[in-house]
């Protein structure tokens, strides 16, 4: 059994064969071939997933790392100590975020076969949903930070290449969707900034950046002892926890050491710090980055436009697994986040903020996508919340219905979508005049009575509202209430100031969900169609409402995978949080929630009062004549409406205060700082000219003027000396005689002279 | 040889008064002809006053350089007057001060 | 005389190749043929330099040392050899050699045969520069790299050719003067120029400077190499020769000439000053902090798509100096596979621009838009490209910019304050690569000219492929990279350290 991990590469590289084979070969597979390539491979690795599953369950939860065949050394630098290898880790943790991931994920790619039928870029769509399976799955099973990295960007590149993957749509429309795309990008890589900082100082700390090292299991503290064994969960006896291998530890169980010992100083370069400190560090910016990908305060502004992409997309990517990688990061490094109390109430603060500002914003928007949008970014909140309050198993479970009836009804908004889109074709044959223009498939003024037309992806639908604004049976309500609860005891039992605030929030952003949801349920199913479109609205293909149908079915049920106990008859037949046992094993500070009967009631009354207001502000009169909102005609509630449709200008805040001012900058430096004064007036004006008007002053006059003058003057010089004595040669024979003769006298007297003076006694 | 007759000053007064003659004739006469006759009396007055001097002193020394003035005058005047000749040929007239081909 | 070594070899082979094209090469495909095979030959026999390459060794390997200039008090030597710090920039050159060969065989029309003569001998040139021990075998071909590359700007470059090509070679020059003295001087007082023997001389203690002196000495070195990495404010030449420089000659020019200069950092300022390096790391790290910001914001104001690329390899190479100057053995390694890197990732960057540039004889990218429909294979290239050059984890940038990172991080002279704005170069480079991407390859194919535009042909799709192969190799398996560097850095950062604990007592 325990042979059965061995096959975890295999999550990886199947998604790659499946990437690969449609890549090169798509073309030629056609539609079909295509997405049972895609959904195969997608599908296939959910089984790999589960035989790791069931291979964890019989071998008493103990986790393996096992390294990737020929290429496990990446990075080594034996001088520097650095050993960063690409190696798997399978432990419960890592296996629910793969069965989330590819489970989901498989039920996406099959609906997406319908979705994306007839686009021209079929085979490229199916070549990125394999991609991104592959670098999510490299982000959970990853063991060591920087694996889990690789994994975290790219699933952003695929981000980018799916968001922008309709770049091309004519009227500016492929524009926005591909600057949609780079937003996305740009905005997760200042959460990357973050993150990367924190990897550094991790690894200075620990020396390495390794979870765990092969062997070693988290050093256990338990609060309660384990459960009675129930379905698969065996317990695990306490003794064989405590052998641990020799040698170093991983991060994880390393920090816990220090934390035990405590006065640990951590020296690395021209840092000194103590190891509490250096954890508040390490956790916030790991924050950051979390903030980024799952799209918290202050980085939540991609999200929303990151509908841009193909609704399967939105689903898979924008709902159920990349946003959440987040959440995953913060919950496996849940032994840091235990330790940093400053910054778990930073996490909980900007988590219970972020949902319900979120929230609110939701109750403004007209496109169904983007209610959707925001309101997962308000339930990452949730669960960004709930890791700050230190609930790692309520986080954890909420990532897992959330992921299932988020997915639902987002794939049940493109069921939406491809409808109106028929319908609108249907009406306008294919013609569309000029007065439709304003038109748009997405926004759910143009919707209504589609209860009738698309009686599928209403009930269902349905579900997905109900287990999203947690009404009991249905699965938000298990998740939600847990994260409610912890945050209400972390308050009370613990102090924590962070945990009242949570839940406050949290509480008031629940409501606020329960309030949108209906009213997107009821603007777009209820009451009469509000246009053509809607009235001509198909339901969709089987391709497309199976997974519906599953997914549905997945809202009502997942949430009895963790029962909490205190919850009477149900928590004896299905088992006491299953699913947090199941995590404590690699999650060590996940802890078991209890039902409190009395919060329960009320949150449930609050989602059902939440419902009922909205029904009686979408009444079926208001519907049918829907112009405005009557949200934004009420004048009390005007100014409020306002603001959440216009998203809190957030989005106009960061361009004028940050895009703007950079771009400008760039532009001001590029042409003004570096190229004219820099590169023109420095070097040019300042430098070259004067050396060119010195060489020209050496050349003009130094040179020519003085130096060749000289010498030319020479030359006239000589000319002229010749001139004046040629004359000499007057050409006359007796004058050439008479020269002979003085010279002779001369030359006479010369000789004569000093002899005379001797004879004269002189 | 004995030193009767007349001094050796004589004869060197002689060759002078001679030599200046001939000199004043080259300076000022026109007639290349006679300038060339006083060419030869310049000559000739030194011929005078080096047998003066060999007979008194020098012995055949003297002598001897005054056959080779004398072969040297005799070739240089035919040279001279054959030129003479010829330039008449050309400019019909020996006046020297006509002659100034090699001027500057 | 003994044996030739491999270096030897692989150093002289363009320059055989030189001749026999000169002798037996007569029309112009004989010219690029005979380039080509002997650019491939070289890389070839360059291959097996790695695999006689002992990982175990840290200092020179394969090393021959002959006598060339004697004179009483000095001697010059025809030395060479390879260490775990040079074999991989030896590498890179025979490596990308071909691959510009390659793309020019379209591109380049007239003047052919002297075309591919300079291209074999700037192969030779950068080879020597790489290999040579003595100081001032180094120096003549640091120099003599120059030349091919002032001809190839100046003859087959754009409009402002000749401005760029003096400028060029000026403003190199001049740094290079300052170098010669400092050579000058250290060999006349060391009594040789072989940087081994000068090595061993300061290690004991039979050479010695005085703080002062090493300082000087440093920034002669210092300015030289600086203006060739190119370092903020030394930068002004880079923008204007990519623009004019023909696509190989930008090729050649960010792949392995801008290496020359961090190189020098490291084989020569490192180890002969180390005292000085300790010194000077904080503000060169300044520089190179500065150079990252800045590269990478100039670059995002961009119309001209070389230029951008152009600044965009200050930003990058500002990270190699920041690496360098860590003074540890992460941030060095990181910082010579982050040279690798880049000389791979902009090489291919140019190679890109280059095929545009053929088709469309600009480089204003508001000329483009939609590409990604007209020329798919060509996209897809272009998309790993960039996002190596932006170092996607995965792929080569990222293992150097992180190694880099990693050992600023735990630098002993450098502050955290380092590593943070450094870290802010992730995100800005990401704005400018994808606002480069966006805007030439999505949108709207809209415009007239750019709708039937050809693919790749098979010239330029088998210049980037191997590029391609090299991102990803390295960015997998970084480990075996860093494998070869690692004995050599030990020493080097022990020389480092070591020398200030002697030094101080000066």
């Amino acid at each position: 059994m325990e042979n059965f991990f061995n096959l975890v590469p295999l999550v990886v590289l199947i998604p790659l064969a499946g990437m690969l084979i449609n890549l090169f070969a798509g073309k030629h597979l056609g539609e079909r071939g295509v997405g049972i390539v895609g959904a195969g491979a997608s599908a296939l690795t959910f089984f790999v997933a589960v035989l790791l599953w069931i291979a964890q369950v019989n071998t008493g939860y103990k986790a393996a790392v096992v390294d990737m065949p020929l290429l496990a050394d990446w990075i080594t630098i034996p001088s520097a100590n650095v050993t960063i290898p690409w190696a798997f880790r399978v432990d419960t943790l890592s296996v629910t975020m793969m069965l989330v991931v590819t489970g989901v994920g498989t039920l996406i790619h099959i609906y997406a076969i319908g979705y994306m039928h007839g686009d021209e870029r079929f085979p490229r769509f199916f070549v990125y949903m394999n991609m991104f399976l592959l670098f999510m799955l490299i982000l959970v099973t990853g063991n060591n930070f920087l694996m889990m990295f690789v994994g975290w960007e790219g699933v952003g590149l695929c981000s980018y290449l799916l968001i922008g993957f309709w770049f091309d749509k004519p009227k500016g429309v492929g524009w926005r969707n591909s600057d949609a795309a780079r937003k996305a990008f740009i905005v997760n890589r200042v959460g990357d900034f973050g993150l990367v900082l924190g990897v550094l100082i991790t690894f200075w700390t620990f020396g390495t950046l390794d979870f765990y090292h092969p062997g070693e299991e988290p050093i256990a503290h338990h609060a309660e002892a384990a459960e009675e064994p129930r379905l698969f969960v065996p317990p695990i006896p306490q003794e064989e926890k405590a052998h641990q291998p020799e040698g170093p530890l991983g991060v994880f169980n390393q920090a816990e050491v220090w934390l035990e010992e405590g006065g640990h100083k951590v020296d690395f370069g021209m840092v000194s710090l103590s190891f509490e400190t250096t954890l508040t560090l390490i956790t916030l910016l790991f924050l950051l980055g979390a903030t980024g990908k799952s799209a918290q305060i202050p980085l939540f502004v991609w999200l929303p436009d990151a509908m841009a992409g193909p609704t399967p997309v939105s689903a898979l990517i924008h709902a159920a697994t990349m946003v959440t990688a987040g959440v995953y990061m913060m919950v496996r490094a849940n032994v840091f986040y235990h330790a940093a109390e400053l910054t778990s109430f930073v996490v909980a603060v900007i988590g219970a903020t972020t949902a319900l500002v979120a929230g609110f914003i939701a109750v403004g928007q007209w496109d169904i996508k983007r209610v959707l949008a925001y309101s997962t970014v308000s339930q990452l909140g949730f669960m960004v919340a709930a890791v700050g309050v230190g609930a790692y198993a309520a986080a954890m479970f909420h990532l897992v219905t959330h992921a299932c009836f988020k997915a639902l009804l987002f794939l049940g908004s493109g069921s939406v979508i491809h409808g109106m889109e028929h319908g609108h074709h249907h009406v306008t044959h294919g013609h569309p005049s000029h007065l439709d223009d304003d038109f748009d498939p997405q926004d759910m003024r143009f919707m209504g009575g589609l209860k009738e037309r698309m009686p599928v992806t209403y009930w269902t639908y349905l579900f997905g509202t109900l287990a999203l604004a947690g009404i009991i049976p249905f699965a938000g309500f298990w998740s939600k209430d847990e994260i409610l609860l912890d945050s209400l005891k972390a308050g009370v039992n613990k102090g924590l100031l962070g945990g009242y605030i949570a839940f406050v929030l949290l509480l008031t952003a629940a409501a606020f969900t329960a309030f949108y949801m209906w009213r997107q349920v009821s603007l777009i199913f209820l009451g009469k169609p509000r246009h053509a479109a809607a009235a001509h609205a198909e339901e969709s293909a089987r391709v497309m409402t199976v997974p519906l149908i599953i997914l549905a079915a997945l809202s009502l049920l997942i949430g009895f995978i963790n029962v909490p106990g205190g919850f009477p008859i149900l928590d004896w037949i299905l088992g006491k949080h299953q699913f947090t046992s199941f995590l404590e094993h690699s999650v060590t500070y996940a802890h078991a929630g209890t039902f409190n009967f009395l919060l329960a009631t009320f949150a449930v009354l609050l989602a059902l009062g939440a419902i009922y207001l909205a029904r009686s502000v979408y009444s079926e009169p208001v519907l049918a004549t829907l112009r405005r909102d009557p949200l934004e005609v009420d004048p009390r509630t005007q100014r409020g409406f306002a603001l959440a449709n216009a998203k809190l200008y957030w989005d106009e805040f960061y361009f004028t205060y940050i895009v703007y001012p950079y771009r400008n900058a760039a532009y001001w430096l590029a042409q003004e700082v570096d190229w004219r004064f820099w590169h023109d007036y420095v070097h040019n004006r300042l430098i070259r000219d004067p050396f060119n008007a010195a060489t020209a002053v050496l050349t003009w006059r130094v040179d020519k003027g003085l130096i060749d003058r000289a010498f030319d003057g020479l030359g006239w010089l000589t000319r002229r000396v010749g001139q004046r004595l040629r004359t000499i040669q007057t050409g006359y024979v007796h004058m050439y005689a008479l020269s002979v003769l003085f010279g002779a006298l001369l030359v006479m007297f010369l000789i004569l002279v000093p002899l005379i003076r001797d004879w004269l006694g002189l | 040889m004995g030193s009767s007759g007349v001094s050796i000053e004589l004869y060197v007064l002689l060759s002078a008064v001679l030599f200046i003659m001939g000199t004043i004739g080259v300076l000022l006469r026109r007639n290349a002809i006679l300038v060339f006759m006083s060419v030869e009396l310049m000559l000739n007055a030194a011929n005078l006053a080096l047998v003066a001097f060999a007979r008194q002193w020098a012995g055949g020394d003297g002598h001897l350089m005054v056959f080779f003035v004398m072969t040297v005058a005799a070739a240089e005047v035919a040279v001279g007057l054959a030129l003479i000749v010829a330039i008449f040929r050309t400019k019909k007239s020996i006046d020297i001060d006509n002659l100034h081909l090699f001027k500057e | 005389m003994e044996d030739i070594s491999l270096v030897t070899v692989v150093f002289m082979l363009p320059l055989v190749g030189l001749v026999l094209m000169l002798l037996f090469a007569r029309t112009e495909q004989g010219y690029r043929w005979g380039a080509l095979v002997t650019s491939l030959v070289t890389f070839g026999v360059s291959l097996l330099l790695l695999r006689n390459f002992d990982t175990g060794v840290s200092g020179l390997q394969m090393v021959q040392k002959v006598d060339w200039i004697t004179a009483d008090s000095f001697t010059i030597r025809y030395y060479v050899g390879v260490d775990g710090i040079s074999i991989w920039l030896v590498m890179l050159t025979t490596f990308i050699m071909p691959l510009a060969i390659l793309a020019s065989f379209n591109p380049i029309k007239d003047r052919v045969r002297l075309y591919y003569l300079f291209m074999v001998l700037m192969e030779w040139a950068m080879l020597g520069v790489f290999v040579a021990q003595d100081l001032f075998l180094f120096y003549i071909f640091w120099e003599v790299t120059l030349v091919p590359m002032y001809f190839l700007i100046g003859i087959w470059g754009a409009e402002d050719r000749i401005y760029a090509a003096v400028k060029f070679f000026l403003y190199t020059m001049a740094g290079s003067l300052l170098m010669l003295l400092a050579i000058l001087w250290l060999g006349n007082k060391a009594g040789t120029f072989s940087l081994p023997d000068i090595l061993a001389k300061l290690e004991t203690g039979e050479l010695s400077f005085s703080t002062n002196t090493a300082r000087w000495l440093f920034l002669a070195f210092g300015i030289a190499f600086a203006i060739k990495v190119p370092m903020w404010p030394l930068h002004s030449w880079l923008p204007d020769a990519h623009v004019q420089a023909p696509t190989a000659g930008s090729v050649i020019l960010a792949g392995v000439l801008l290496k020359m200069g961090t190189y020098g950092f490291v084989r020569f300022n490192l180890p002969l000053f180390p005292e000085a390096s300790k010194t000077f790391a904080p503000y060169v790290a300044v520089l190179a902090v500065i150079g990252i910001i800045y590269g990478a914001w100039v670059s995002y104001g961009q119309k001209d798509v070389k230029k951008l690329v152009a600044y965009s390899s200050i930003s990058h190479l500002g990270f190699v100096m920041l690496g360098l100057f860590a003074l540890n053995p992460a941030g060095i390694q990181g910082g010579i596979l982050q040279m690798v890197n880049h000389g791979i990732s902009t090489g291919g960057l140019f190679l890109l621009v280059g095929v545009l540039y053929e088709r469309r004889h600009t480089k204003l990218m508001s000329a483009f838009g939609g590409i990604w429909r007209a020329m798919p294979l060509y996209s897809g290239i272009a998309l790993v490209i960039v996002l190596s050059s932006m170092g996607l984890p995965g792929l080569n940038g990222f293992v150097g910019e992180f190694t880099i990172l990693l050992g600023s991080a735990g630098s002993s002279v450098l502050s955290w304050w380092f590593t943070f704005f450094a870290a802010i170069g992730i995100i800005l480079a990401a704005v400018y690569m994808l606002y480069m991407f966006n805007t030439v390859f999505m949108g709207a194919l809209d415009k007239e000219e750019n709708k039937r535009l050809p693919d790749l042909n098979w010239q330029e799709l088998w210049s980037l492929v191997p590029i391609l192969v090299m991102v990803f190799v390295i960015g997998l398996q970084a480990g075996y990279f860093f494998k070869f560097m690692d004995g050599s850095v030990q020493e080097l950062v022990d020389q480092v350290n070591t020398y200030v604990m002697t030094a101080a007592g000066q």
